[in-house]
């Protein structure tokens, strides 16, 4: 079964899975990699994937419903919220070492989004090597990483429209983005896996699709 | 397995009055009086929201939980709607969920699983269809496979252990695992 095949709505009845209102005013933006990870998520039957987002209603029935995917939201943005508030931030590492009970190589694709933007160096090293070890072998990470100076203290919900575009919301933060990662720097961030593909967007945005290795 | 109090039977032509709320029932009494209302059109059973209830609810009818249960809840054939008030810290099985209060535990439905604004899951969810809403919290796993819309299984029918909520403590509000309670 084709990708194409595959998100064709596997249902007829169209009042199902997508409660989620898609704001009129959200801004629209091309994605160049999300097609090249949902090819990678579903090379497999069943794929298991990690959403490190807050939870939207029309991504759990994009992958849900339409690409039978399983999929489990870990909200990490609430999570550096709350260790912000707490005056906490340096037990982040330590909190996110422990953060996923699962077994190594338990899913097949991880939505990391702009989380490691918004995190110190510690505990961005922590998320990574937890997010590698979780992920399996051949399986495929996006993340997506601030080119720009960091000034904004919100976070922003990715919303998906469909296989090329993206809707972002943005949303209330405690904390702004930390500095600006350079691409050495995030491949030694991911150092156990490889950049399978690297896109540059008009919004400034770095796209980076990343596979571990078999 | 809900006695019928015919005295809140709503006369013809009129509509269903208003959830009466709290109904102080006798521990461990079977058929104890834990609807506080009832439609007698659409067999909808309200639990009120003081009414604390601990152990396995089964039922055979539509039902709307505004207090607190903990335990299990297994609707088989049945819509179960968790009400703004409503706190579960259960394993929830029915056809379809709706979640406008708080549930902690995993929730299995053979139709669909629906979190509304404000809504809060904290488990994973099995339903071939599920709708999460704006302003909605969740943490846990979605599986929408079809093998999702499997039965639950099928359980003895036993009392539930009501407390009169003066004479106990309410159980307390489910704590989410991790993390805030937040809005999506």
């Amino acid at each position: 079964m084709g990708l194409l095949d595959r998100i064709t709505p596997r249902r007829s009845d169209a009042e199902t899975s997508v409660d989620l209102p898609v704001s009129v005013g959200d801004p629209v933006f091309a994605t160049k990699a999300l097609r090249k990870f949902l090819t990678c998520l579903t090379s497999r039957e069943s794929p298991v994937l990690l959403d490190l987002g807050p939870v939207v209603g029309s991504n759990v029935g994009f992958f849900g419903e339409q690409l039978g995917c399983k999929i489990f939201v870990e909200d990490l943005f609430s999570d550096l919220d709350r260790h912000n508030r707490k005056g906490a931030l340096e037990t982040l590492p330590e909190f996110l070492n422990t953060r996923f009970p699962q077994a190594d190589g338990a899913f097949d694709g991880i939505l990391c989004w702009d989380l490691i933007d918004y995190l110190d160096r510690g505990a961005a090293q922590a998320l990574a090597g937890q997010l590698t070890r979780v992920l399996r072998p051949e399986g495929a990470l996006l993340g997506f990483f601030g080119s720009a100076p960091p000034r904004d203290t919100r976070y922003t919900k990715y919303i998906i429209v469909d296989e090329v575009n993206l809707k972002h919301r943005s949303y209330a933060a405690a904390r702004g983005r930390q500095a600006i990662l350079l691409n050495r720097d995030i491949i030694k961030l991911f150092a156990g896996l490889r950049v399978s593909d690297s896109f540059l967007l008009q919004n400034n945005l770095r796209e980076i699709l990343f596979r571990k290795p078999a | 397995m809900w006695k019928r109090d015919e005295a809140v039977r709503p006369a013809p032509g009129q509509p269903m009055a208003a959830p009466l709320g709290s109904t102080p029932m006798t521990a461990g009494a079977p058929g104890s009086r834990a609807e506080t209302s009832h439609n007698v059109e659409k067999d909808i059973v309200n639990i009120g929201k003081s009414v604390v209830i601990k152990g396995e609810l089964n039922g055979s009818e539509d039902l709307t939980i505004e207090g607190h249960v903990e335990g299990t809840i297994q609707l088989r054939d049945h819509v179960l709607t968790i009400g703004p008030n409503g706190k579960i810290k259960a394993q929830v099985f029915a056809k379809a969920v709706i979640v406008l209060g708080e549930v902690t535990g995993n929730v299995t439905a053979s139709d669909k699983v629906d979190i509304r604004d404000n809504g809060s899951v904290d488990g994973d969810i099995v339903s071939p269809r599920v709708a999460i809403a704006e302003g909605a919290h969740f943490r846990g796993s979605v599986d929408m496979q079809r093998k999702a819309a499997a039965q639950p299984p099928k359980a003895e029918v036993k009392p539930v252990a009501a407390q009169p909520v003066a004479s106990q403590p309410p159980v307390p509000a489910p704590t989410p695992p991790a993390g805030p309670r937040i809005g999506a």
